[in-house]
């Protein structure tokens, strides 16, 4: 049983009781402690289930790489699924609860799925819900949507309380890794003067160093190490441009030394109103990826039973939480590190049961000591079974080279387990980093001379100490300083003359590989030896996808899901890797890696929003004019970025009804509309008639000032992508009037062509859309209301249909263009944004006794519909040219070029098979629906319906009293008076006519009145 | 996360300040080209591993449009310039002969 001895646990506070909940029983910890330790310190061995055959599964780890113990941490609105035990620090109050299992964790219903594990290989999603078909909808999805899945999603209602934040830095060089080497990096170029950022993921600087080498009794400089390290964070502390951080992980490395870190700023102080998660979005010159390295696993048979632990996380709970993983622990390793875990166990008085060391060759140092220690070290031997169904009770030893024959049994109720070192080389590989195989160390290290590579060419990855595979201490000391002074050079820091430090040099007898234990295990023995604990993928998975032909390892990844757990294979790709270049009979370093992806481990949905929730979500455009309308209670639709009013209701009024009455005021009145949204871009100089000719189908050069004219645009490949009136103020200057959701696009879309295909023509450009407010005062009594306000002349002949003035209207100064967007008589004022709503007051108080109330943008699509006007978004959907919908009389006949002129020329474009613009009438009068078909005889070549046309548009005009519609049919103008049906979705046959798109005042006397 | 100096303002640029055009030093066929062409034109776009000549707009600072010279594979920036040229200026040329020089025909087009 792992519990806490009386004494011993540098990070722990013993004078500080913390209260804990698992699974509803109240545990004791002390302040200092993870969850995981002080749920070892409790005998909790069993944290949780596996994936896929709901296993009992133990703490592993100790760090980050933890595939096991993940729980659902706090309730409500803080829950949380997945968190790992290892990396929680723990305070009062926790509440933890383990996952994957029903109705609890030592009894699991689904843990049948274990016994089944014959029946259940590698890809048998794959194999066994193929047939019958029918059993896919009804069987297979709904069972296996049921069981798959780790943890719960949060109830969908709660909603996160936390705060989170962006932070933004500049750096010349940032240090990853607050271990021995991150610091003497840090060290090394904080003293050559360059401003440094140095970040470690745990609470605590100095990684494994004290925990490892010789059990930390290992010295740099003379000094014990853990000495050492904080006399460097003492001097790091006194230099003004370093900056060091712990609870902040390297997430992820990108492009030119852009780096995110996760810093959990507030976890271990939850209810103090501290920021949660911060995310720090950092540009170095350079980076030291000084993350350590991660200890493997043993693949041997029951390897994955509760009590099997990392040799290295058996220290670490050892030394920083005065915990034992057992009573009478067993040590199997195939390397030098793992006697130090005995060692220590045997210094606390724990009874160490055995070493169990695979290798055979020359032993060194540590074996002699061990013997001198009295211990029992059972050379070339491995592990044949494990006996225990919850938790370890014994194991059977056998002969590593041989296939399993017992040859005794021990007893035990933990084991440290330790396969060798891999470098932790993800934050190496993100940019771009190649790895190299180190026959000697039996693992992947970057590769130096194949760093990522920045901007100027030059790499700007180092990696350094064990991370640069540098496992000793006096080698990753020596790295780590010359990677700090290096990365300072680079950047033109002269660090020089710093003198090296220099630690204790111990040799260590080689590490001889186990990638399967015991070496011959037959297949029986290999489907109880796991690789990935927390996607339960065994060694025999990986050779049958071997087997099947799934050669490349990004392949068999997938096949097998190794390593794709939430720990991404931390512990098991390596191993994986293995096992795969053994079934085919091919080198390690030539099956190689899966690639490293950000984030190195899960960071916060919270910290990637930051604070860009709620209203900083999506902020609103607002016109000078949206007080006003908020006031009166409008209704909303979103345009762009902008809030429209869609209607003006009064009291209980429907928004149909609203719509119906603000048409008919203004078509028998006088309304109002908001139109300061529309894009305003004025476009200036001696050739900005030119160049409007080229950006516009029409020819707005020939436009007199004081005139107007509607323009549309189209792209290169011939299609409508804005249209709007152009205004000439002077004989240099134009005013284009756009969409509202077209300003900043159409804006960019005119510098490009002015920058970079006609940039010696003598133009500018300037988007004023939110300079100006603009009011239109549409209606038969429209003139009538801005002659009330005074100032200026407004009679038909002075300021004629499609004409613009300007002056001093009831005392601000104005322009006015004569356009109509609804077929009446019609008004756009605009004047400087500030003084909109006294204008829009004004006219208010003026139209009075005429009824004038405000309209919306549903009233202005009816009454622009009813007129046969298209809207871009309805009309165009981006396949649409001018010509589809009869507007060839806005394109300039005798004009050499313009932007989309050779497109429409190409021979789609001259089809007459064409779908081109007709109105539609229902034969009785209803309202057709948006976006029907118009169905053709026959059907297509995949067996759809054939179809002859389609609705863009279709509202009820209260005018007329009746349905109207524009729609886009197959030769649609040359068919008209024929019947169309159009089936819609309520099942329901529409019949309709084709009709002239116009309904209102064809003759246009109204708008010319 | 690209960083690419605006030789207009003169800022060296995070990508989320610029917005992408494609590949530069296209040649506009108009009215009078041959479909060929046009279509080459409209569609046709090459995308190396290795040179690459780049329209970007710093479109979140000094809104202008210039061009990047770069390498798409290991991402070195051989240069910025203005985007009023058809060709790339010759120190350029250079740059990219020098840090490539067993490239051929160091041209945009």
């Amino acid at each position: 049983m792992s519990t806490r001895l009386k004494s011993g646990g540098r990070r722990i506070d013993r004078s500080r009781p913390v209260t804990f909940s698992f699974d509803g029983a109240r545990l004791r910890g002390y302040r200092g402690d993870t969850l995981a330790s002080a749920l070892l310190a409790n005998d909790r061995m069993l944290v949780g289930r596996s994936f896929k055959y709901h296993r009992p599964r133990g703490i592993v780890a100790s760090g980050s790489e933890e595939p096991n113990a993940l729980v659902g941490l706090e309730e409500g609105d803080l829950f949380e699924p997945n968190q790992r035990a290892t990396t929680t620090e723990l305070y009062d109050g926790l509440t933890a609860r383990s996952q994957n299992r029903w109705p609890s964790l030592s009894m699991d219903f689904g843990a049948v799925t274990s016994r089944l594990s014959r029946v259940l290989p590698a890809g048998f999603y794959y194999k066994t819900f193929l047939r019958p078909r029918s059993f896919w909808k009804h069987v297979y999805e709904p069972l296996i949507r049921r069981s798959a899945g780790l943890g719960y999603a949060p109830n969908p209602e709660a909603r996160d309380p936390d705060r989170y934040e962006h932070f933004y830095l500049h750096v010349d060089v940032l240090i990853v890794g607050g271990g021995i080497a991150g610091i003497q990096s840090a060290l090394a170029a904080g003293r050559a003067g360059a401003r440094v950022l140095l970040i470690e993921q745990s609470a605590h600087w100095g990684g494994r160093s004290p925990a490892d080498h010789s059990g930390g009794k290992q010295s740099v400089n003379n000094i014990p190490v853990d000495k050492y390290v904080d006399e460097c964070l003492a001097e790091l502390g006194t230099m003004p441009h370093v900056q060091c951080r712990t609870r902040t992980m390297g997430a992820g490395v990108y492009d030119h030394g852009y780096v995110l870190a996760y810093e959990r700023v507030g976890d271990h102080l939850p209810g103090e109103g501290a920021l949660r998660h911060r995310l720090w979005k950092i540009r170095t010159g350079r980076i030291i990826t000084a993350t350590g390295a991660i200890e493997r696993p043993i693949a041997f048979p029951g390897n994955d039973l509760p009590g099997v632990m990392l040799a290295s996380a058996a220290r670490d709970y050892l030394i920083d939480f005065g915990v034992s993983m057992g009573k009478h622990p067993l040590v199997l390793a195939n390397n030098d590190s793992a006697y130090e875990t005995a060692f220590l166990l045997q210094d606390q008085g724990v009874d160490v049961a055995a070493i169990v060391d695979a290798r055979t060759g020359d032993a060194g140092g540590v074996a002699q000591e061990a013997v001198e220690r009295g211990l029992r070290v059972i050379r070339g031997g491995g592990v044949s079974s494990v006996k225990g169904r919850r938790r370890v009770e014994g194991v059977t030893i056998c002969d590593q080279r041989g296939a399993g024959t017992a040859l005794e049994e021990i007893s035990c109720d933990a084991i440290a387990m330790s396969g060798g070192w891999s470098p932790a080389v993800h934050l190496w590989s993100h940019s771009g980093g190649k790895l190299t195989w180190d026959a000697r160390q039996f693992c992947f290290r970057p590769d130096v001379d194949n760093s990522a590579r920045g901007a100027d060419g030059a790499p700007y990855v180092i990696a350094a100490g064990a991370a640069s595979g540098e496992m000793t201490l006096a080698a990753a000391v020596k790295d780590g300083h010359a990677a700090g002074l290096r990365a300072a050079a680079e950047l033109g820091y002269n660090g020089a003359a710093q003198s090296e430090p220099v630690a204790t040099r111990v040799e260590e007898a080689a590490i001889e590989p186990v990638w399967i234990m015991p070496s011959q295990a037959p297949v029986t023995l290999r489907e109880k030896a796991f690789l990935d604990f927390q996607n339960d993928v065994k060694v025999s998975d990986v050779e049958l996808a071997a087997r099947e032909g799934f050669e490349s390892v990004e392949h068999a990844k997938r096949y097998t899901t190794l390593g794709m757990a939430t720990d991404q294979g931390k512990l098991s790709n390596i191993n994986g890797i293995a096992i795969l270049s053994d079934a085919l009979g091919r080198p390690i370093p030539q099956t190689g890696t899966t690639t490293f992806r950000p984030p190195y481990t899960p960071i916060s949905f919270g910290s990637i929003a930051g604070s860009q929730t709620g209203p900083r979500f999506l902020p609103i455009r607002r016109t000078p004019i949206q007080d006003w309308h908020e006031e009166q209670g409008a209704y909303f639709e979103p345009v762009g970025h902008w809030r429209r009013p869609y209607c003006y209701p009064r009291g209980d009024e429907s928004h149909s009804d609203a719509v119906a009455r603000e048409i008919l005021q203004t078509r028998n009145h006088v309304g109002l509309l908001d139109a300061s949204t529309l894009g305003k871009i004025v476009v200036k100089g001696p050739d900005a008639g030119r160049l409007l000719d080229m950006l516009y189908t029409g020819r707005m050069s020939t436009l007199k000032p004081g005139r107007c004219r509607y323009g549309l645009m189209c792209s290169e490949n011939g299609f409508l992508m804005d249209d709007g009136v152009v205004a000439r103020l002077d004989e240099e200057t134009f005013l284009c009037h756009t969409t509202t959701g077209g300003a900043d696009h159409i804006h960019a879309h005119m510098e490009d062509w002015l920058q970079t295909e006609w940039w010696d023509w003598k133009v500018y450009t300037a988007n004023l859309t939110e300079q100006f407010a603009q009011i239109a005062v549409v209606g038969p009594k429209s003139r009538e209301v801005l002659e009330r306000l005074g100032g200026m002349n407004l009679g038909r002949d002075a300021l004629p249909f499609m004409g613009w003035c300007e002056g001093m209207l009831a005392g601000i100064s104005a322009r006015i263009f004569r356009i109509s967007f609804s077929g009446e008589l019609s008004y756009e004022i605009a004047v400087a944004a500030d003084q909109g709503i006294e204008l829009w007051e004004k006219f208010l108080a003026a139209g009075q006794d005429f009824g004038i109330s405000p309209y919306g943008t549903e009233a202005l699509h009816v009454m622009r519909a009813e007129k046969g006007f298209i809207m871009i978004g309805d009309e165009t959907d981006g396949t649409v040219i001018p010509q589809d919908l009869g507007l060839d009389w806005a394109i300039a006949k005798g004009k050499d070029d313009y932007i989309g002129k050779r497109a429409q020329m190409r021979s789609h474009m001259i089809d007459p098979d064409r779908w081109k613009l007709v109105g539609l009438e229902t034969v009785d009068g209803s309202v057709l629906p948006e976006g029907a078909y118009a169905v053709a005889s026959g059907k297509t070549s995949i067996g759809q319906r054939a179809t002859q046309g389609r609705v863009t548009s279709s509202y009820h005009s209260p005018t007329l009293g009746r349905g109207i519609a524009m729609g886009l049919v197959l030769r649609g103008p040359e068919r008209m008076g024929d019947e169309l049906e159009f089936p819609g979705t309520d099942g329901q046959v529409y019949k309709a006519r084709l009709v002239s798109p116009v309904f209102y005042n064809p003759e246009g006397t109204k708008q010319d009145a | 996360m690209l960083i690419l100096n605006c030789p207009y303002c003169g800022e060296s640029a995070d990508e989320t300040e610029l917005a992408p055009g494609g590949e530069a030093h296209l040649r506009r066929e108009g009215p009078e080209s041959q479909d060929e062409a046009f279509e080459s034109y409209l569609f046709h776009r090459s995308n190396p591993k290795g040179v690459h000549f780049e329209r970007w707009r710093h479109a979140f600072g000094c809104g202008k449009w210039f061009i990047a010279a770069r390498c798409t594979a290991t991402l070195e920036v051989f240069g910025t310039y203005a985007a009023q040229t058809s060709c790339p200026p010759q120190e350029i040329v250079d740059k990219i002969s020098e840090r490539r020089p067993d490239r051929r025909g160091a041209s945009g087009s």
